[in-house]
């Protein structure tokens, strides 16, 4: 675990803005609209939200995977890594750090796998294409990869095709491809959400160990509360495109500042405290071509006030160090309700 | 315990899938898929019944033979008395407006090519419930009562978000005036914020017309908020059956255990023993012999037994099941 602040960051996200130009007359989504974070090395970061928020599409947006047209990076989006900004590095000079020193695993395994390939040639490609394997040297690598992340009689498994896999075992094998060239950071996009619980439960467990034994960073972009508060060291919360907390994970969860964020804890259905009712927040997640004005959570927000409709807010200081909230209350706090 | 008949009887369901055939599909089935392998439960009127499981497990086969919308191979069900089984067609017809379900992909099990309004007057017109004014009346209140604005009644689907998709299953399943739903993961697709809402409505219809639901979920987290009898499914089979405390106070059955400590707390401070176990639910076409349990199985006494013998779902304290050669002792 490193504490922010201490060292430099690893990856330094600033201002990022990634837009979609809709069909039909739709206008412009603004998917991401403005983020900014950063990743510390050895660091877990969850990056939580509802579908629509942006969260995929910042973590396409920093390997620069997003499909142009219909999407594009505005300028004056910065992505920084190893002194360079990877939004302008020649598409040669990427690649050499795509699937090498920064790698992705996806949330469907059956489709980031090659159905027409084995599981062995497709965990030792990178390894090929990056460090120039040899034949035999790639297929060692991918047994190694194999039994680093858990797969029973790797010899054996080596050889076979995705479809002769379960649903757990292809998330070990995508973990495996992404881990074969030992990346610095391993960007994971919900990769237990298609599993089964007690499942999950193992892939998590394996991410842990493997972040301890090859001591990368890890971004967790997910939608559950739950996985973050097991995993991560520090939350970024997102909302319509935007940052609007940040804190560390006991902080967090301790202390939550936006009513966002509330509102999305106190609507989770949990074991420990069961409710008759649950709490939700009203209403749906607006739509990216149009983002309301002010503050983007006001038409949902219990507290808001004239302000909140007229005035976006910027991230605030929210006390403690490394804690921040994009929320008026920061500063006049005298305006929140007391709950119903 | 209820002292009145249930509303909902099954006894000893049983859904066997023939499995590919050798020979261009002219030879003989090579194996059966076990999907349901002898399942007895009750529910009572007005009460809800949590059906928890893995994918494989069987609990959508369960509820779709109940509902007949496959054929069962074997078992009864009897829903008011008579047994869904041995209806004939028209009297299933009839039976279909007492028994509804929601499922749990809302864009899939609507219509794309059909407006939110004609959605909800097609099952009124097929039961001639009502039509003209009286359907549009009907029409109105349905979308009323599930929270719904009356402007989004000539929405197409796929101009609904996910969750006043899921609020039009849910007004379609109402539309006949049913007395038992078939929740088929009704939130599993949704957001948590959205999953919420849903959850609500759904405990305060079931309230306001004292509907029974029979909750299928993966999730024990969201049958924690809605049932008040939850059972287990591996494999085919229940192995664990009880009031809702006493599953997530004392659970009985070691996948039970491994279910409840997987679930993610959303509370970094909140102690983690999780029981991670090893390996993946083996094919309810090929199930281990003895316990099926047993391959996965993390309690310290598993012995040769287990390999051996199935365990009975037995009585361990009055109204608490479980299917463990060691249930009755503590852990």
């Amino acid at each position: 675990m490193t504490q922010p602040g201490g060292n430099a960051p690893l990856l330094a996200v600033r201002d990022l803005k990634t837009y979609f130009v809709t069909g039909r007359g739709g206008g412009t989504a603004r998917a991401v609209d403005g983020v900014s974070f950063e990743l510390y090395p050895g660091e877990t970061l969850g990056i939580v939200g509802e579908s629509g928020c942006g969260k995929t599409v910042t973590s396409l947006s920093i390997l620069r995977l997003i499909p142009e047209p219909p999407g594009h990076i505005r300028p004056g989006s910065y992505i920084e890594f190893d002194g360079r900004n990877l939004l302008t590095l020649a598409p040669r000079d990427l690649r050499a750090i795509r699937g090498n020193r920064i790698a992705m695993v996806f949330q469907e395994p059956m489709t980031s796998l090659n159905p027409v390939f084995t599981v062995g040639d497709q965990i030792a490609e990178a390894a090929v294409v990056h460090q120039g394997l040899s034949r035999g040297a790639a297929r060692a690598r991918a047994i190694d990869m194999l039994r680093l992340v858990g797969i029973p009689d790797p010899e054996t498994r080596v050889d076979d095709y995705p479809h002769q896999l379960s649903g757990g075992m292809r998330q070990r094998v995508v973990i495996a491809m992404a881990l074969v060239c030992r990346p610095q950071i391993l960007i994971a996009d919900e990769p237990t959400t298609a599993l089964d619980v007690t499942i999950q439960a193992q892939i998590l467990e394996l991410l842990e160990r493997l972040q301890a034994e090859l001591g990368m960073a890890v971004m967790l972009i997910t939608h559950d509360l739950g996985v973050v508060a097991g995993t991560a060291d520090r939350v970024v919360v997102m909302y319509a495109g935007q940052v609007v907390e940040t804190a560390s994970t006991a902080e967090l969860f301790a202390r939550p500042r936006h009513p966002y964020t509330e509102g999305l804890l106190a609507s989770i259905p949990r074991l420990d405290r069961p409710a008759d009712r649950l709490y939700s927040i009203p209403g749906n997640v607006p739509a990216a071509t149009h983002w309301p004005a002010g503050c983007r959570f006001h038409p949902r927000c219990p507290h808001a006030w004239d302000k909140c409709r007229r005035e976006e807010p910027p991230l605030l200081d929210a006390g403690t160090p490394g804690h921040t909230a994009r929320c008026w209350l920061v500063v006049e706090p005298q305006r929140r309700r007391p709950a119903p | 315990m209820n002292a009145t008949a249930p509303l909902v009887d099954v006894r000893d369901l049983v859904k066997h899938y023939p499995s590919e055939r050798a020979w261009l599909g002219l030879g003989k089935p090579k194996r059966v898929v076990r999907a349901v392998d002898g399942v007895s439960f009750t529910i009572a009127a007005g009460q809800t019944l949590g059906l928890v499981g893995e994918s494989g497990s069987g609990k959508s086969t369960v509820a779709r033979t109940l509902l007949r919308l496959t054929e069962p191979t074997g078992g009864a069900a009897l829903f008011e008395g008579r047994d869904v089984f041995a209806l004939p067609p028209g009297e299933l017809r009839a039976l279909r407006r007492r028994m509804q379900i929601v499922f749990q992909d809302p864009y899939s099990s609507l219509n794309p090519r059909m407006t939110v309004r004609q959605t909800l007057r097609e099952p009124l017109a097929i039961h001639r419930l009502a039509a003209g004014a009286d359907a549009e009346r009907r029409v109105a209140a349905l979308l009323d009562e599930v929270g719904l604005d009356a402007a989004l009644a000539d929405s197409y689907p796929h101009e609904l978000s996910g969750g006043q998709r899921q609020r039009v299953g849910i007004a379609r399943a109402l539309s006949v005036e049913p007395t038992f739903i078939v929740c088929d993961e009704p939130v599993s697709a949704l957001d948590v914020s959205v999953q919420a809402q849903v959850l609500n409505l759904l405990t305060d219809l079931q309230r306001r017309h004292r509907l029974t639901y029979l909750f299928i979920a993966h999730d024990l987290a969201v049958v924690r908020h809605t049932a008040e009898q939850v059972a287990v499914m591996y494999l085919g089979k229940i192995v664990e059956r009880a009031p809702a405390t006493a599953v997530y106070q004392e659970p009985r059955h070691p996948y039970t255990r491994s279910l409840l400590s997987a679930v993610p707390i959303p509370d970094p401070h909140a102690p983690r023993r999780r029981i991670v176990l090893s390996g993946d639910v083996p094919s309810p076409a090929n199930p281990p012999p003895g316990c099926p349990f047993h391959p996965r199985c993390p309690h310290p006494k598993k012995n040769e037994h287990c390999r051996t013998e199935v365990p009975a779902l037995r009585e361990i304290t009055p109204g608490h099941l479980a299917a463990c050669h060691f249930a009755a002792e503590p852990m």
